[in-house]
């Protein structure tokens, strides 16, 4: 046969956001034919993880899949395609997936803050790709699709005496650690 | 209650900060219960339901009742109005319904948020909707779908869309029906929504090739502006071209070329990748495509040079020529930061690059072979079998390369990958025999895989008994007898026998050592030593030849029926192997696609095998009682692609019958037709019964048989039949299937001829050493003739041919011609019906076309004299 890419819409194999020691915060496979169980797919995170920490080069092949990754502080972002998918959209799924995780959680882009978030982060996903096709690559769309609370919260309109207040919590809790 | 939170904070440092660090089902299923508290808390189920979702892609399985029960607090959930909580409702029921039970009860919930006026609930409402829903409950919801589809709002169209795709895997009818409202949404503005939609309205043509050539030919001319909608048109349209054997509609070409110059890289790049992955693109189309390539070699972003690289080693494979031209931004990439592309660069370098560079090359691979994985290992070993194979000068070089790679770290397939490029190079040089086989002598004294040692054993077996000094391999071999597990020890057993059987001046030592081995633990090591010393001690050859170098090679299930069946008669007669079909030899090992290939390739139509006819045929009544089935030819298309009736046909030889089957699909989906048959006539062939196909409905394949007995006379057991497809037609309603009327009108429908070849009487057969079988086959029945193949221009052409032709197997990989050769001989092995040994000398010279002496030998006259016939 040939080497032609298929025409589907299932361009997305998986999506992962591991912390820096390779452990999954959230991570899921569309194609279950890839991974027959959770035990493999922690497995392959490890491994993924263990190729792409250090050398920050943004893609790696690995068992057969394409993976796109950027990294900030303690969080790895990953998006999976099969090994002949074009790169260059699973990429923008990538820019899509980092830059709505950023907007919502106001660039502090740092583990803390997205497990803080976790349940707006895996709205955003889903928004991001339905069961392995992208949905949508805006992440302006994206996040204001989800970032529902932020308006509600009472964040926007908090005093500068509370703002203060919870920087010095923070502050705090940082320092008891 | 409340103190919940306190332990969760004291957590989050144990856990490294991570508040779920110390989450555990028991108790998060226990706090599940304040999903039933009135008014809702919002603030805690919000927190409930994260922990619950998180558990579960954690990997957590929830059992049934749990899930269930989870799953029906959680609707109590859709009083609050709070955004946020219902939407991870959704979430929820998404990731609950493929365990919990009774998961309809939410339908009313969702199809109430769904046509609301809230947008934040619809879009995602949809999609959870869709994964409850059955194909009979979507009747009930398949207004507000279709409203959905052509929705302003792109979030919810694009939602729809997406679902329906989702649904056309288990059930693709219901959205046939909105093929319009899907097409309304291919001009939409929103980006993602043309793309979705044309993801679903190509799934609903995809079987109806001149409506997607129509859908294609519109949206070229109008023009997408989604780059993802304009990927995937480019997907489709490169496939368009390539199953267009013919002329191809220009303008589709000239499409892609156009979408070279498209302002999103995905675009170009989509583009580029489809042009060189043509197979008819010719060097002037493959340039622009390469040039656009080449320039993303140069690009800041890795992905854009991994992307490129990845495709330029892709074409260097079959085209080096037209990569040439980047040669020099690929040296450039050697030093790249990302290992992988640096390993691509390399690997296209090996192929496009001249002789000279090669030794530069090897010192930069072994500079970094450490750093990378074994997959790209794989890789550079791939690239190294091309290069010795171009290069035999530097077969050396790469030999000591190669020996340097096996010895040091690696997995089975790398490990695998080396041996089998190992082999291929001994194969091809003979001057490099001796020093490859020490070299994989050496490696299988340390070797971890069972595999790759009794691969290489095999190996051994077969070229070391030939070579100058066989007795130095023995050392080798027994070693495995005293240091391996059994089956090492079963497969060097085996190779002592061979070297044995093969060299006089060492049997007497080898009948020492395989009586010794008759000690081993293993009844397998013990059976095969006392076998092989047995034939071995009897001194003779004709013994020797027939089990030891060419042993009998029956199709185990066959051969297990056959003594079934056996068993089930009187048993005074003796077993009769000649009727046994005899294994056809595996076809040429496929290679396993490395990861520049496609991995899948689902679209692929799996022929049945051997076993899988005789059990099909077996179980229709009429044809039980035909004795083992020798061979099953591949399918023979009767009609053209594309027309309203497709028919293959399949040819079964029995021992003394033949049985067509057709294998008929019908592709008008306003007929249903009944009593489907083929009728065939031909001089000499008559029809003993054939087989009707009751009733055949639209797009579903059926089969019809038809049995003919062999004549008596073997030369007119070929012959050509004319087929004709005889059945009754009857109207139907196109979307129900359901016939309008109750009578029927006859109608046929003229097939292509169906041929009687002697490749149908010849099933294929591997003699691992010819010469042996030529020798004690013995000249009694020989013919020979000389022919003259002007149609031929090549040798390769010719071996193709000829073996093809005869249905016969290539020995002692006769069927590669060296380059620059002008003669040949290729050696062809098989079994005639009725189970005659046949074997096949041709010795072919090239001279404005082709000359060929054809010498045949069987053990039987007539056999001899219809594949002699048979060429001519």
């Amino acid at each position: 046969m040939t080497g032609l890419l298929n025409p589907t819409l299932y361009m997305i194999k998986g999506i992962a956001i591991l912390d820096n020691d390779g452990n999954r915060i959230f991570a899921k496979y569309y194609d279950p034919t890839i991974f027959t169980s959770v035990k493999e797919e922690k497995k392959f995170e490890k491994n993924l993880f263990q190729k792409t920490h250090r050398a920050n080069a943004e893609v790696i092949m690995l068992d057969r899949l394409t993976c796109v990754y950027r990294s900030n502080v303690d969080l790895f972002f990953y998006v999976m395609g099969a090994s002949e998918e074009n790169e260059l959209i699973l990429v923008s799924v990538l820019s899509c997936l980092y830059d709505a995780v950023s907007a919502i959680l106001r660039k502090n882009v740092e583990k803390r803050m997205l497990l803080d978030n976790l349940d707006i982060i895996m709205l955003a996903i889903d928004e991001i790709c339905a069961g392995g096709i992208p949905l949508e690559t805006d992440p302006q769309v994206v996040s204001q699709r989800v970032a529902l609370r932020m308006e509600e919260s009472p964040f926007n309109d908090q005093t500068v005496t509370q703002v203060l207040q919870s920087a010095r919590e923070q502050l705090k809790w940082s320092l008891l650690k | 209650m409340m103190g919940s939170f306190k332990p969760a904070k004291k957590d989050e440092e144990d856990g490294g900060g991570n508040p779920y660090h110390n989450v555990d089902k028991t108790s998060v299923l226990q706090e599940a219960r304040v999903f039933n508290d009135t008014p809702v808390n919002v603030k805690r189920c919000t927190h409930v339901l994260t922990k619950i979702l998180y558990l579960l892609n954690q990997g957590e399985i929830l059992s049934e009742k749990e899930a269930t029960d989870v799953f029906f607090a959680m609707t109590k959930l859709f009083q609050s109005n709070d955004l946020v909580l219902r939407r991870l409702v959704y979430l929820g029921i998404k990731e609950l319904c493929g365990v919990a039970k009774d998961t309809i009860i939410v339908t009313s919930s969702l199809t109430k948020d769904m046509t609301g006026r809230e947008d934040q609930y619809r879009a995602p409402a949809i999609r959870a909707l869709c994964r409850i829903t059955d194909a009979t409950m979507m009747l009930s919801i398949e207004r507000y779908m279709k409203q959905a589809i052509v929705d302003r709002a792109p979030g919810v169209s694009s939602a729809a869309l997406v679902s329906c795709r989702h649904i056309m895997k288990d059930s693709p009818e219901v959205v046939k029906r909105w093929v319009s409202e899907v097409q309304e949404a291919l001009v939409s503005d929103g980006v993602m929504v043309q793309f979705h939609a044309l993801g679903v309205l190509h799934q609903i043509r995809k079987s109806d090739k001149l409506a997607v050539t129509k859908m294609v030919s519109k949206l070229i001319s109008s023009g997408l502006r989604s780059p993802y909608a304009i990927c995937f048109l480019i997907r489709i349209v490169a496939r368009l071209i390539e199953e267009d054997e013919a002329g191809t509609d220009s303008r589709l070409f000239d499409f892609l070329e156009a979408m070279l110059r498209h302002k999103a890289e995905m675009v170009i790049y989509e583009a580029a990748n489809a042009i060189v992955t043509l197979k008819r693109s010719s060097a002037r189309e493959l340039a622009p495509a390469i040039s656009v390539l080449q320039l993303f070699l140069s690009n800041p972003k890795p992905t854009l040079r991994f992307a490129a690289v990845r495709t330029l080693s892709k074409v260097a494979m079959t085209q080096p020529n037209a990569v040439a031209a980047c040669n020099l931004d690929l040296e450039n990439l050697i030093q790249d930061v990302n290992r992988s592309i640096a390993t691509l660069a390399i690997t296209t370098l090996l192929k496009t690059g001249s002789e000279g560079s090669v030794d530069r090359l090897m010192k930069s691979i072994s500079s970094f072979l450490n750093d990378i994985s074994d997959e790209f290992k794989i890789v550079v070993v791939e690239a190294l079998r091309a290069l010795a194979l171009k290069y035999p000068r530097k077969q050396s070089v790469l030999m000591n390369q190669l020996a340097d790679m096996l010895r040091g770290e690696g997995g089975l397939p790398y490990k695998e990958a080396i041996a089998t490029t190992i082999i291929t190079i001994i194969e091809d040089n003979p001057e490099a025999k001796e020093k490859g086989l020490d070299h994989l002598c050496e490696f299988i004294e340390d070797c971890e895989h069972t595999t790759l040692a009794v691969r290489i054993l095999h190996l051994l077996g077969r070229e070391g008994p030939r070579t100058r000094r066989p007795a130095r391999y023995i050392r080798f071999v027994y070693n495995r007898v005293i240091l391996e597990n059994a089956a090492v020890r079963a497969a060097a057993v085996s190779v002592l026998a061979k070297f044995g059987a093969q060299c006089e001046s060492l049997l007497s030592n080898i009948l020492v050592l395989l009586q010794r081995c008759m000690m081993d633990t293993e009844d397998e090591v013990r059976d095969r030593a006392t076998y092989y010393h047995a034939v071995l001690s009897t001194k003779d050859s004709a013994l020797i030849h027939r089990y030891i170098l060419n042993p009998p090679q029956y199709a185990l299930a066959s051969l297990e029926r056959a003594l079934v069946q056996y068993l089930r008669t009187d048993t005074t007669a003796a077993f009769d192997t000649k009727t046994l079909p005899t294994a056809p030899p595996p076809q040429e090992e496929k290679k396993t696609p490395s990861i520049m290939e496609t991995a899948s390739r689902p679209e692929e139509r799996v022929v049945p095998s051997h076993e899988k006819y005789a059990e099909q045929l077996a179980a229709i009544p009429r044809f039980a009682r035909l004795g083992p089935l020798f061979k099953s030819s591949a399918p023979l298309e009767l009609t053209e692609a594309e027309t309203e009736y497709m028919v293959r046909c399949i040819k079964h030889t029995f021992l003394n019958y033949i049985v067509l089957q057709f294998d008929c699909t019908n592709t008008l989906n306003d007929q249903l037709l009944e009593g489907v048959n083929v009728v065939v006539e031909g001089e000499g062939w008559e029809v003993e019964a054939s087989i009707p196909c009751p009733s055949l409905p639209y797009s579903q394949m059926g089969s019809c048989y038809s049995l003919l007995p062999i004549p008596e006379d073997i030369m007119s057991t070929t012959g050509t039949l004319s087929a004709t497809l005889k059945f009754k037609v009857r109207d139907c309603d196109p979307a129900s299937g359901e016939p309008d009327t109750d009578e029927g009108y006859e109608d046929d429908y003229t097939l292509e001829d169906v041929e009687i070849s002697v490749a149908d009487h010849v099933q294929r057969a591997a003699r691992s050493n010819f010469a042996a079988g030529w020798d004690e086959l013995g000249a009694a029945n020989e013919l020979e003739d000389t022919f003259a193949l002007a149609a031929m221009n090549t040798l390769e052409e010719a071996v193709a041919q000829i073996t093809q032709f005869l249905g016969m197997h290539p020995c002692d990989r006769s069927d590669r011609v060296p380059d620059g050769k002008s003669s040949h001989i290729l050696y062809l092995a098989g079994t005639y019906r009725g189970g005659h040994e046949v074997l096949v000398r041709a010795k072919l010279a090239l001279s404005d076309g082709v000359t060929m002496q054809l010498t045949v030998r069987s053990d039987d006259p007539e056999v001899s004299e219809i594949i002699a016939s048979a060429v001519g």
